[in-house]
């Protein structure tokens, strides 16, 4: 904050200087805590392997190979092969994009239907809330996959479902965080200055509210990309998320667990990456938090 | 004779508390109960009181930040009460505000630019070309330097602040200003800059002003006239002078007995209350002010007293008290 006042150069700066100030601000506070700025590393990492790594994988994630099957890591295979003689480090590079994709795109549906909700609870209060919100504590109160389960065997299994069913636990608490931020935005009196300068609802959500309550979206949107990988693989491991042949990293760790004892790298590898995907997210989130924070300031 | 620009008939302001099984209502708060007054063109009019008296909840009813429970207020011939939406959107143009706190009134993420040029947007001002050199004037006309229209927020000072707000408020020329505590949060000398800021504006604009607040000392400055409000009653009203001067409420008495004067020598007899404001959920029966008030008695506690002018009093000076006749012939004095 105060970076900004006592640089001279800023006299008659215009907003692009100012947002890369606050970036290199923001940079700066958030790599104070090395373990978040490890987390964010990995994201990127992981994401660009997701992006990238099918393009270098020299074996089909899909096709078997009889002759090697359930081998150990090795030159060739570097996390060895499964059951059928798949590549499992092929398998693996390709179910990462798979499971991210699941886990961002149910928390980004997930995440605007909360929002909607939250700030139209907030907002407007009255019966409308009290409606809103008690149908937030209704889903609130099954266990998450469960409630996934119940979703999926109506709906069926499929990429989409899957999505819609995670995203659908993600609601409640999205929906929560940004009513609470709402309501303490709501009562400053720069709303009223708004108000009395005539403003509609709509410009006064979008433009007065939205933009001040991103922080803790943003935090609770990175945490709850962790949780929602994890559902992901869970789901997937218990046969209902994405179908075999396809290399979703829970799918492939249920490959594994008919021979846990005997070719443990089987489930090993892909459990290893979900744990990564997950911490990542986890820590880079809990940094965010603390960066985002404008009492730690 | 004097144009009257706002009239405020028989306003009422309850909040409901709710409570209780499935949160009904059980009670009202009675913020503002049963008040009437009105604004010349042109003058500066305040409104005095303590914490909870509803001064502030009148000026928030006037605009309709908060739906009023009952009542009129008619600005310029035109009750703003009856008015839908889309015509009250039109008419807020007429009737601004300023704010207490210069830190929370004011949207941290938008620039002064921004928030000078939305303000006119809203109320659709000047066309769209034009805003950015009006916002500068503006900027000129409340003694901030343009050169920081593309600053943000926080990097003003509160007085500085508070003249953004001032600005955001004469950007859309309006004719009536609730100025609400907009100095309360400043330190005095600041205080002074920005009350004497309004003093010009109001001379360049031809400004009405309904000014709250609760220093005396601030209220004497700026006003033509006063009213003092006690638990969501109107209890004296009446021009700066007679008011100071002549004050016929024993609240009245009371509030100005408090006002320090910088004179080591000079006695002066102080009337200090008993006991606390009585809470607005169940206010006194009768006069409001009776569980404080020494001169007491029994019609006091039965019978709400009306506003009244007798003929020692000036014309517009008007106390809601069952004794000023006694008071004021010293029939009734305080006991020692």
């Amino acid at each position: 904050m105060s970076s900004n006042l006592s640089n001279p150069n800023l006299e008659q700066s215009q907003k692009g200087s100012l947002f890369l100030n606050n970036l290199k601000d923001f940079y700066r506070r958030l790599s104070r805590n090395k373990a978040a700025l490890i987390g964010g590393y990995l994201i990127l990492f992981l994401i660009l392997v997701a992006i990238f790594g099918p393009l270098f994988t020299v074996h089909d994630p899909n096709e078997p190979d009889y002759a090697v099957k359930l081998a150990g890591p090795s030159a060739e295979h570097w996390f060895g092969t499964d059951h059928h003689g798949r590549d499992i480090f092929t398998r693996v590079i390709h179910g990462i994009g798979i499971t991210m994709t699941i886990g961002v795109l149910s928390t980004i549906l997930g995440g605007v239907v909360g929002i909607i909700l939250g700030i139209v609870s907030g907002y407007y209060g009255g019966k409308l809330d009290t409606v809103i919100m008690r149908l937030m504590d209704i889903l609130l109160a099954f266990p998450g996959i469960l409630l996934a389960l119940a979703l999926i065997s109506i709906l069926g299994a499929s990429r989409q479902n899957v999505i819609i069913a995670i995203a659908l636990f993600a609601v409640p608490t999205f929906a929560r965080i940004v009513r609470g931020s709402t309501l303490s935005v709501r009562n400053l009196e720069y709303i009223d200055a708004m108000k009395a300068l005539g403003a509609s609802d709509f410009r006064i959500i979008f433009l007065h509210i939205l933009p001040n309550i991103l922080s803790p979206i943003i935090v609770q949107g990175s945490i709850f990309i962790a949780s929602a990988v994890l559902s992901a693989s869970g789901l997937s491991f218990l046969g209902l998320g994405e179908q075999p042949p396809s290399p979703e990293l829970g799918a492939l760790l249920s490959d594994g667990r008919d021979f846990i004892w005997d070719a443990g790298h089987i489930a090993f590898f892909p459990g290893l990456v979900i744990m990564l995907i997950v911490l990542a997210f986890n820590v880079f989130g809990d940094g965010l938090r603390d960066a985002l924070d404008p009492k730690m300031r | 004779m004097k144009k009257e620009l706002l009239k405020v008939n028989n306003l009422k302001q309850y909040f409901p508390v709710k409570g209780g099984f499935l949160g009904r209502t059980v009670n009202h708060v009675k913020a503002v109960d049963d008040i009437s007054f009105e604004i010349y063109e042109g003058e500066t009019l305040s409104v005095v009181g303590e914490s909870g008296c509803g001064k502030s909840t009148t000026g928030r009813a006037i605009l309709r930040l908060e739906e009023p429970t009952d009542g009129e207020v008619y600005f310029e011939g035109e009750d703003l009460l009856a008015l839908n939406k889309s015509q009250m959107r039109e008419k807020r143009k007429d009737l601004q505000v300023i704010f207490q706190d210069p830190y929370a009134s004011l949207n941290p993420r938008h620039t002064v630019g921004q928030i000078l040029t939305e303000a006119m947007q809203i109320q659709k001002i000047a066309p769209r070309s034009e805003l950015r050199k009006r916002a500068i004037e503006l900027m000129e006309i409340v003694g901030l330097n343009a050169e920081q229209i593309d600053r943000y927020p926080h990097e003003f000072s509160g007085g500085q602040r508070q003249r953004i707000g001032i600005a955001r408020a004469l950007s859309v020329d309006p004719k009536l200003i609730i100025a609400d505590e907009a100095v309360s949060a400043l330190d005095v000398s600041i205080q002074a800059q920005v009350l004497n800021l309004l003093k010009r504006l109001q001379r360049e604009f031809n400004l009405t002003y309904l000014f709250i607040a609760h220093d005396l000392g601030v209220v004497r400055h700026i006003s033509d006239r006063i009213i003092v409000m006690y638990l969501g009653k109107i209890v004296e009203i009446a021009d700066k002078k007679s008011l100071f001067e002549n004050p016929q409420h024993p609240y009245t008495k009371a509030l100005l007995s408090a006002i320090p004067i910088p004179d080591p020598e000079k006695k002066k007899e102080r009337i200090v209350l008993k006991g606390d404001v009585p809470s607005p959920i169940n206010p006194p029966q009768g006069c409001r002010f009776h569980t404080r008030c020494p001169f007491a008695t029994e019609i006091c506690r039965t019978k709400v007293p009306e506003l009244r002018n007798l003929d020692h009093m000036k014309e517009g000076h008007r106390a809601a008290c069952h004794h000023i006749e006694k008071i004021h012939s010293g029939e009734m004095a305080l006991q020692k």
